[in-house]
């Protein structure tokens, strides 16, 4: 990555950016992206969910995965910050709870890439009522 | 972590416009943060109780930490925390911690808390100054955005640029 110390040299990257994303787009779906959102509560900053936010941001960086990454407030599974809430394209939201930087890998390798399930779900403890009819 | 929560409580009351003022100050060995929002403003019913643990706005618990914490931190140091709030306009939270003193903390990566929040709500306009002693600087939304053109800034490839132009502009003031 080329190092910049100033927004006028990023804006002169702006065209590399450009190509880099649309590249990435049309090898990808662009319109499904998937989206990883981050705890960001009291408990969850306490337990370290800025870390796990940029792990996510630099691992989808370097594997060219254009996901939108996020934080959201207090989920409510305290006990088990940081928590993470992935929803892949098609595929109802999985929220990952003890989640540290390590565990960031390990979501993407095994469960955003090859779709396996990994230790440390939460399970959804409510359905709305659209959902049901 | 208490700026990063602070600036999350603005970003959920709905605000548009949100001012991170951080001022250090050796001369009077203080540390001083205000965060500004226009959001939707503290109740009235809870304003007086709002620094209570057991005090929150929230249905998903019964505890909201962020400002007790930050009000028990901040007068352990010697300093105090002060609320300026208005339902319907917004509320100013300003926190002042005695440098000095053994329990002051530290402020950890000012850099990746103020961008992690800024890139997160591209839809909120961030105003981010910083002054150390007599040196400043002042970095917007509105700013990144022109450098960015077309490109959102949530985007993740953009992150790590952003990050190294903030932590290089906050190196220029003493700020490591």
């Amino acid at each position: 990555m080329e190092k910049i110390k100033s927004l006028a040299d990023l804006r002169k990257l702006q065209e590399t950016l450009k190509a880099k994303i649309d590249l990435r787009e049309i090898s990808n779906d662009a319109d499904s992206r998937i989206q990883v959102k981050v705890a960001m509560a009291t408990c969850g900053i306490a337990s370290g969910a800025k870390e796990v936010m940029e792990a996510f941001i630099e691992e989808f960086t370097k594997r060219n995965i254009g996901a939108v990454v996020t934080q959201t407030g207090c989920m409510g599974y305290c006990y088990a910050e940081p928590t993470v809430e992935v929803t892949k394209p098609g595929a109802d939201p999985i929220t990952f709870g003890y989640v540290d930087v390590k565990k960031v890998s390990k979501i993407i390798d095994k469960y955003i890439i090859k779709n396996e399930l990994l230790e440390g779900i939460i399970p959804v403890n409510y359905q709305s009522i659209d959902n049901k009819f | 972590m208490h700026i990063m929560d602070i600036l999350q409580n603005s970003v959920r009351a709905r605000s548009g416009s949100i001012k991170l003022d951080i001022v250090e100050d050796r001369a009077s060995d203080t540390f001083m943060f205000s965060i500004t929002d226009n959001g939707c403003g503290i109740p009235r019913e809870i304003f007086d109780t709002v620094t209570d643990p057991y005090v929150t706005t929230r249905n998903t618990r019964h505890v909201g930490l962020g400002l007790s914490l930050l009000k028990q931190n901040a007068e352990r140091t010697g300093g105090g925390l002060s609320l300026i709030s208005e339902e319907g306009k917004g509320t100013t939270v300003t926190a002042r911690f005695i440098n000095s003193h053994l329990d002051s903390p530290s402020t950890g990566d000012l850099a990746s808390a103020v961008l992690l929040t800024m890139t997160s709500n591209p839809g909120i306009n961030f105003e981010y100054n910083h002054i150390k002693d007599n040196r400043s600087i002042h970095f917007t939304t509105d700013e990144v955005r022109n450098a960015l053109g077309a490109i959102p800034m949530n985007e993740p490839l953009v992150y790590p640029y952003l990050l190294g132009i903030l932590k290089s502009e906050l190196q220029s003031i003493g700020v490591s």
